[in-house]
């Protein structure tokens, strides 16, 4: 060291001392030095610059860039029926995937996985191009709904398979197909709209309700999403997790519905083109909602094909449309005893009252018939309910008026938007003067006296029929409902008693109930086919055949008319409603046949059978499903 | 001294002993300690293990320190007479490269000899010290004045700097310009022909600047600003500002960088391996290296002066500013202070053709101090 001071001392002081180059080189060396000392320090002083002056703000830029916040899709809350029977759950699916970065051999891997488990020539081929353009660390998915067979192999394999790796997925399961698709609906994945509304919809495995319960209790079903605070690296590898929330799966719902009653309403609708409610009448409970044709509600999870969905549109008997809430039909003679109500209230009609009928009533020149040629005589109300005399209610309709009849109507519940947990229902309609006057048009009396038989521009559904029937059987505004718990937590209106009563007298409202018993179970009522096979219990109910074409009085008359040859779409549709048991009504039905032909002679009988069923079940005095086998359902839960 | 003495005097045996005694050890420390600030640096890149970088790296440094101490004990005579083929060697392997060579990531060329990845630029560079060295030892600080002695040395600069412009590698051709510059000046270029070489220096950078390649524009472009195209060319630029300022003062913690290892910071091992130890040891081991590369410029520069004859001198200068300007470079270059061009920090970063160029590099210096005092065929600058 003191050697090197005394020679830079030297260097210094006597820069020529050797040669001309050295002083020469010596003094430049020094500024070349300098300046290189110079830029050391302005790097140094950038360095500084860097990290501390502006560290904390490149900090926050470091944090932002290594952490990302993950969403994780909540589990969709299943939908079971009134005994706890999974009507929609999520299927487990248990898919193979592969992970390029694990194998050397990915040819070699996928010809070993498909000796196992075998991959189509189509398959194969997305999969080796996915594997082409994704990063290697991002698995590719080589077969989905893996059977345990499968699995098994593959396990056993495992070995031979570097990089195949197993994973759960869900897609949402109904395990009674078409039996139930008008009531809980289906998903389908989010499109474009759901996600700009939510963005958590874009999560895969999301799934969107389009269509009955799935649609309308879709936020409760969703549930909350969780988010995963994860550590990234700069190709967004996963590095290690920060934080988890889990967040909330989705609210269970407990359907009215007993999918063992549903099942053999079916059962008995058999193929015909129709629809079918039966309500707790006391608490407005549906306990099934059957409208057939249906359509297999798990299609649509995935997609629904062209093809498939020509079929659905065209077909005449409608298999997308629920017809209980979305399908309207005139009551025909179902109708009577709304309008026997209003001429009862408005006082234009005593129970004790008799009204003549000669087989047909002249109003204004235009001469109206009765369905019996031979008219009926003289008759009570219990007894024009029994015959269904048509003479009879276009007396009463026309001494009673519309306005009278709709309120009435809408009292029972027809023709209203009833308040039920489903989308796409239809109002059906109670016509009034008002109601044509908004259309530009006359109110004629013959309106009124054709009103009084559910006939004209009268229109209801058969969930509006079925609350009718409820609400004359146990008096109070019952409304009926398909949600009866959210998460184990009974909702209103599940409860007897819950509902106010109607604004009827009770004596009135026995004067129907009375005519609908003699309908059935007394001798010439008009639906003896409906005449339960179960001692001790009787059930009340009323007929109707709603013509769905004019029928001239030319042919009336001509003694030839028979419904029964006419084509399919222009036969008359059978209605039948009733309730049971009579002395203490409990069960509440309506039924609708499509171009049934007549009331009494389809409707009636596949009322009984199904009233027989209801009250073999009895689902409303059950905690659990009666022991009969449900259904084969397979759900993994 | 006199033990000295007496062994240089003795056989031929004693003399390389006496030789080795000779050498700068505290220099070769220097270097070594840079060695395992690199090793240190390497290990974290790799997640902390030695695998795959620092362990070969230690190997390469290993046979470049006995090169080193090779090169040492070679006299300048020798190393004159080697000057010539050694650049005629350089010319061909660029010309070479041009030809048939692999392009990297933007453009670094190279061609494998014998299994072994070869930078023909970086030899180009301390054969073009040594060359320049070898010819200003013979012309005379006095001759000089003469520009036609200039003619022959811009000559050697200006063909392998061509070369090189063409591979296309703008950092390491201004870096072999300047290198052979300042060589110029240290050999004592008078300070009027200076200022009439730099006359016309304007309009040549804008001649230069419209026959650079679209990637080298996009590069002085997003230089000067970074953020307008943050996942493109700006890219590296910001995530290495990120990954400095979020090392703060005191650094995250050795193996705990967050942008170095978790990938965010490209080029950690190679061009960005200072913004690695930055980030994980802070601005206090940021300006520690700093300081060690500094001593190492300066302790070259000082055994450039302490030479007696012109050859070792300019040898001295030449690897001290070459040195030099490569930490610059890259630490500018990490800084975002100038474009981003493929120049690794010697000694610290991976690579093995820099590592034994430098080193190389390196052994050329220390045989300037092992004899600095020889005295051989000057060309009558003595007085």
């Amino acid at each position: 060291m003191v050697r090197r001071r005394k020679t830079l001392q030297r260097l210094m002081s006597r820069p020529d001392a050797d040669t001309p180059s050295r002083g020469v080189f010596t003094r430049r060396a020094l500024v070349v030095l300098g300046a290189q000392m110079a830029a050391f320090g302005l790097l140094g002083h950038r360095l500084y610059g860097l990290q501390v002056v502006e560290g904390d703000h490149f900090a926050r830029m470091a944090e932002n860039n290594r952490v990302s916040r993950r969403l994780i899709a909540p589990p969709r809350g299943r939908v079971v029926d009134r005994f706890g029977i999974a009507v929609a759950s999520n299927k487990v699916n248990w898919r193979a995937l592969l992970l390029p970065e694990e194998t050397s051999d990915i040819p070699g891997t996928l010809d070993r996985f498909s000796a196992l488990v075998p991959i189509e020539a189509r398959d194969r081929a997305r999969i080796e191009r996915e594997i082409r353009h994704k990063r290697r660390f991002i698995p590719v998915m080589l077969h989905d709904f893996l059977s345990w067979d499968d699995m098994a192999r593959i396990e056993l394999n495992a070995p031979s398979l570097p990089g195949v790796l197993i994973d759960v997925g869900t897609t949402r399961n109904y395990p009674f197909g078409p039996l139930m698709a008008h009531v809980v609906g289906y998903v389908a994945p989010p499109g474009d709209k759901d996600v700009a509304q939510d963005q958590t919809l874009a999560l895969p495995g999301m799934r969107v309700g389009r269509a009955g319960i799935e649609q309308t209790q879709d936020g409760l079903l969703r549930g909350q999403v969780g988010a995963v605070e994860v550590e990234v690296n700069a190709v967004g590898r996963l590095m290690s997790e920060l934080s988890r929330d889990e967040g909330q799966p989705g609210d269970e719902i407990t359907l009215t519905i007993d999918s063992g009653l549903q099942q053999a309403v079916l059962g008995r609708i058999a193929d015909q083109s129709a629809s079918a409610v039966v309500m707790d009448c006391r608490n407005g409970e549906v306990l099934a909602m059957v409208s057939n044709p249906s359509f297999d509600p798990s299609l649509f999870d995935s997609g629904v094909s062209q093809a498939q969905w020509q079929e659905w549109a065209t077909d005449p008997r409608t298999p997308l449309i629920n017809k209980a809430v979305a399908g309207v039909y005139p009551p025909g003679s179902t109708f009577k005893p709304a309008v026997a109500m209003a001429a009862l209230k408005a006082g234009t009609l005593s129970p004790t009252d008799r009204i003549f009928c000669p087989g047909y009533l002249d109003v204004g020149g235009t001469r109206f018939h009765c369905w019996s040629r031979y008219g009926h005589g003289s008759l009570t109300l219990k007894e024009g309910l029994k015959f269904s005399c048509d003479v009879f209610f276009y007396e009463v309709a026309r001494r009673t008026g519309m306005d009278a009849i709709a309120a009435a109507s809408h009292s029972f519940g027809l023709g209203t938007n009833l308040d039920i947990e489903l989308q796409h229902t239809r109002a059906g309609l109670i016509p009034t003067p008002e109601w044509r006057r908004a259309h530009g048009q006359h109110w004629n009396g013959g309106d009124t006296i054709v009103s009084g038989i559910g006939q004209g521009f009268v229109q209801v559904t058969p969930l509006q029929l079925a609350t009718y029937v409820s609400r004359i059987a146990s008096g109070r505004a019952v409304q009926p409902h398909l949600v009866r718990a959210i998460s184990g937590r009974q909702t209103d209106g599940t409860d007897g008693g819950h509902w106010p009563a109607l604004d009827m007298p009770e004596p009135f409202l026995a004067q129907l109930r009375a005519g609908m018993y003699a309908v059935v179970n007394e001798e010439h009522g008009t639906a003896p086919k409906a005449k339960l096979d179960i001692p001790g219990v009787q059930m009340a109910g009323k007929t109707g055949s709603a013509q769905v074409r004019h029928v001239s009085r030319a042919l009336r008359e001509s003694g030839h008319f028979d419904s029964s040859s006419l084509p399919w779409e222009y036969r008359p549709h059978a209605l039948f409603i009733c309730f049971a048991p009579y002395d203490a009504p409990r069960y509440a039905a309506a039924v609708v046949v499509e171009h049934g032909n007549a009331g009494a002679a389809v409707a009636a009988p596949l009322a009984r059978d199904i009233m027989t069923d209801t009250l073999t079940r009895d689902p409303a005095n059950r905690k659990e499903p009666p022991g009969q086998v449900v259904a084969e359902v397979e759900d993994f839960e | 001294m006199n033990f000295q003495k007496r062994l240089l005097r003795a056989e031929p045996n004693f003399r390389i002993l006496a030789k080795l005694w000779q050498v700068n050890w505290l220099y070769v420390l220097l270097i070594c300690a840079l060695a395992l600030v690199g090793y240190g640096a390497l290990y974290s890149a790799a997640g902390g293990s030695s695998r795959p970088f620092a362990g070969p790296q230690t190997i390469r440094f290993a046979i470049g320190l006995v090169m080193m101490v090779c090169v040492a004990l070679m006299s300048p005579r020798v190393l004159t007479r080697l000057a010539w083929p050694l650049y005629g060697l350089s010319l061909v392997l660029l010309v070479a490269v041009l030809r048939m060579g692999h392009v990297g990531k933007g453009a670094e060329r190279w061609l494998i000899v014998g299994g072994v990845q070869l930078q023909p630029s970086e030899l180009a560079k301390i054969a073009l010290v040594l060359v320049l060295a070898t010819w200003f030892h013979r012309v005379s600080y006095r001759r000089m004045v003469n520009p036609l002695y200039l003619l022959p040395p811009a000559a050697m600069v200006l063909l392998p700097v061509g070369l090189v412009l063409k591979e296309p590698n703008l950092g390491t051709a201004v870096i072999i310009g300047v290198v052979g510059a300042t060589i110029f000046f240290g050999a004592g270029m008078r300070l009027w022909q200076i200022a009439l070489l730099l006359l016309p220096l304007p309009f040549l950078g804008k001649f230069a600047y419209s026959h650079l390649h679209d990637y080298q524009k996009a590069r002085i472009t997003t230089f000067l600003n970074p953020e307008s195209d943050p996942l493109g060319a700006g890219y590296n630029i910001i995530q290495s500002k990120i990954a400095l300022g979020s090392g703060g003062m005191w650094g995250q913690g050795y193996l705990h960088g967050t942008q170095g290892q978790l990938n965010f910071l490209p080029e950690k091992q190679t061009d960005f391996i200072f913004t690695m130890i930055a980030e994980e040891w802070g601005y206090v081991g940021g300006i520690a290296v700093i300081g060690l590369l500094m001593l190492m410029v300066i302790g070259g520069m000082l055994i450039a002066m302490r030479s007696r004859n012109q050859f070792g001198r300019l040898l001295g200068l030449g690897i001290a500013t070459n040195f030099f300007l490569y930490c610059a470079v890259n630490l500018s270059m990490v800084m975002g202070t100038i474009p981003v061009g493929g120049v690794p920090l010697p000694l610290i970063s991976y690579g093995g053709s820099a590592m034994l160029t430098v080193m190389f590099g390196f052994g050329l210096l220390m045989s300037a101090w092992v004899h600095r005092n020889d005295h051989f065929g000057e060309a009558g600058d003595r007085s």
